[in-house]
């Protein structure tokens, strides 16, 4: 049934991200194998995979990152090919990312970088921005310095909250966040996706006004604790730098839960499951 | 390669400029002029204990605003105070080299500044050096006296006139920082491309006193040498060195800062960030440890972004005593990719990235520099490190 609504919707919707048998190198090595994987606009799609599948390897990929060297296939993102577009065109054009482990640039804050990025930003969006996700002290450090894991998490999410791209890639938001800043990651992942207002203190109801100003995910998590907080439309599970399986995310996790990433291409929730 | 080296073309600077008129007011200054000054850093619209302003051989402008500090051209001092005589070519030599003894031959430019005893003065004194006369081979003599307890704060800019092309500046200075005193001295060097530049510095300080240096060069020049020396004599005296350098084709500037430790329990820091854009740098330091409970650390971080600069980092740790501390790092490299990546990221163009990651990587926090200086600072910064400009 999942299935079919995933499908049968998916089609008709216009095609925001598509990674067409994508091959990636890194330091002469192939960690990406082939990959292929669209993102409908306003769809949430979860990453899966065991550590050094190529998961960072596959967003980092699609952001643009230097290291990372397409050696085939293509990436497009609103119907243009972008395979060789410089970083900051594919920023512009509207895809964010919020890193598993950004790097410290000593020397700039987090404020400038925030209002040299955004044309037009007002201090007030970005205080209060930053009051929201309780990271309002490290607006005048140097990005990233001396912030640990969880912390980091939260200036990242800051930065796409702010930048308010289309396509929103989380790398692991929930890695190293104790629980009570889990509830703020996951409401500032509601807010970037589109899914709640900034401004508004309550939960929205989804409204069908809401649901056209969605925006589209793809979200790598282990624990899928940010899960709880998102809708995720649809998993896929990495392995080797080939995507084994996709499907409804719930149930992609639960059977990674249960039986672990090997047993993964034969789960139930797998609908690659009759190609293999 | 044949360098350049100004020790062998003293000649061809002409020695005579003519003669400069006092003025009474820094508006009375020709607006290029003025232009000049404030982008050393003096600035008429600031409030300052005092501003000095020497333009080629003469003194211009000299006005001592606050109670506790006296200023006054160095020829005046020297005839109306017996004793500074005690301190005049006391700590240098007037045979170092060939520029201490071209300054040690003429005897009327420069400075003298002192802070009464226990005198804390607010805001700081203003000193420029200026070269208004294409060619000429100005220098100058400074000393400078914080009286035990006292508080001062020097900002000296250097500059040459729009009409500059070359020249050579010699100064020579020597500072006293009594028990307890603090001096703080800014400078900052505005020159025009083809000068050669020869400050010769030695700084003496007592028992607790403190003195904080801060040297800023953002635009190229053709020659720049200096080793400033400071000897902390008394226990517990400290030093610390902020430079900021950047050099463009054609400059060469070889900067060092040099600190005996000899007092027991002195400290020291030095830290320099270079950045070349086509120029050579020499970035150095030297630490001798020569008493107890020494502790004392020497930073040279150097960016190189163009393949024609040069940044040699020479960094020295001399211990002469058992029981002390003392440590350097030293790294030169170009923009870390990752870096400029991960600004680009967040939609800001390759050449904004970097010129904002060496505007940070310059953006040193200063101590003690009034907040209009560090405002100045940051803009000449801004300006030499924008995209395009590097
Ligand atoms: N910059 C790099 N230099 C060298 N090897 C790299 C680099 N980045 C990734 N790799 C290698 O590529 C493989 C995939 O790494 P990647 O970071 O994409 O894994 P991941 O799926 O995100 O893992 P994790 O769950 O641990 O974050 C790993 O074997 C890793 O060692
Ligand atoms: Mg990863």
């Amino acid at each position: 049934m999942i299935l079919f609504r995933g499908k049968g919707l998916i089609m008709a919707e216009e095609k925001l991200l598509e990674l067409k048998d994508l091959h990636v190198s890194v330091d002469g090595r192939e960690v990406l194998k082939g990959v292929s994987l669209s993102v409908n606009a306003g769809e949430i799609h979860a990453l899966f995979g065991p550590n050094g599948s190529g998961k960072t390897t596959l967003l980092n990929t699609v952001i643009g990152f230097s290291r990372y060297k397409v050696t085939g296939g293509s990436i497009s993102f609103k119907g243009q090919d972008i395979t060789e577009a410089t970083i900051d065109e594919r920023a512009r054009m509207g895809i964010g990312i919020s890193f598993q482990r950004p790097p410290t640039v000593k020397g700039v804050t987090l404020r400038a970088l925030a209002s040299l990025g955004r044309e037009g930003l007002s201090m007030e969006e970005l205080e209060r921005d930053a009051a929201n996700l309780d990271a309002a002290e490290f607006l005048d450090r140097d990005i990233n310095a001396g912030l640990s894991g969880g912390e980091m998490k939260r200036t990242e999410m800051l930065q796409i909250i702010l930048q308010q791209p289309d396509l929103v890639c989380l790398d692991e938001p929930e890695s190293g966040v104790d629980l009570e800043n889990m509830a703020l990651i996951g409401r500032a992942a509601r807010i970037a996706l589109g899914r709640e207002e900034a401004g508004g203190g309550q939960c929205t109801r989804l409204k069908k006004s809401l649901r056209s100003g969605y925006r589209a995910g793809l979200v790598i998590t282990h624990t899928g604790q940010i899960m709880d907080h998102i809708y995720v439309d649809r998993g896929h599970v990495l392995m080797n730098g080939e995507i084994v399986c996709s499907g409804n995310a719930q149930e992609l996790l639960g059977e990674i839960r249960s039986h672990g990433y090997t047993e993964c291409f034969r789960c139930a929730g797998c609908d690659r499951r009759n190609l293999k | 390669m044949n360098e350049y080296r100004v020790e062998e073309h003293i000649g061809d600077f002409s020695s005579e400029a003519p003669h400069h008129d006092e003025i009474k007011d820094l508006s009375a200054l020709a607006d290029a002029d003025r232009e000049k000054l404030l982008r050393a850093g003096i600035d008429k619209e600031q409030p300052a204990a005092g501003t000095f302003v020497h333009s080629d051989h003469n003194t211009v402008y000299c006005n001592s605003r606050l109670k506790g500090v006296e200023l006054a051209p160095i020829s005046y001092a020297l005839f109306k105070h017996d004793w500074l005589k005690d301190y005049y070519w006391k700590i240098m030599d007037r045979d170092k080299d060939v520029f201490t003894e071209l300054a040690a031959g003429r005897k009327e430019g420069g400075y003298y500044i002192r802070s009464e005893k226990g005198a804390k003065v607010n805001y700081p004194v203003q000193a420029c050096m200026y070269l208004e006369t294409n060619a000429l081979a100005q220098d100058v003599h400074n000393i400078v006296i914080a009286e035990e307890g006292s508080e001062l704060n020097i900002i000296s800019g250097c500059a040459s006139g729009p009409n500059v092309r070359s020249g050579l500046h010699v100064g020579v200075s020597e500072m006293y920082v009594k028990k307890g005193a603090t001096l703080s001295f800014t400078m900052v060097h505005d020159w025009a491309e083809e000068m050669a530049v020869r400050p010769r510095t030695t700084v003496v300080v007592e028992e607790g006193g403190r003195y904080i240096s801060n040297y800023v060069c953002l635009k190229p020049a053709k020659d720049l040498q200096m080793y400033p020396t400071v000897y902390l004599n008394g226990p517990g005296a400290a030093a610390t060195f902020n430079t900021v350098l950047m050099a463009g084709p054609g400059s060469r500037m070889d900067t060092g800062s040099r600190v005996y430790l000899r007092g027991e329990g002195t400290r020291a820091e030095i830290v320099s960030r270079s950045v070349s854009t086509g120029g050579t740098i020499y970035a150095r330091g030297h630490l001798i440890g020569e008493a107890s409970g020494v502790k004392a650390h020497l930073e040279c971080n150097g960016l190189l972004l163009s393949d024609k600069g040069v940044i040699l980092a020479v960094p020295e740790l001399e211990a002469r005593h058992r029981n002390l501390e003392m440590s350097h790092e030293a790294a030169v490299g170009k923009i870390n990719q990752e870096e400029t990546e991960y600004l680009m990221a967040r939609g800001l163009s390759e050449a904004k990235a970097q010129s904002l990651i060496v505007k940070g990587f310059l953006s040193l926090d200063i101590i003690g520099l009034p907040d209009a200086l560090k405002g100045d600072i940051d803009k000449i910064i801004e300006e030499s490190t924008a995209a395009g400009a590097m």
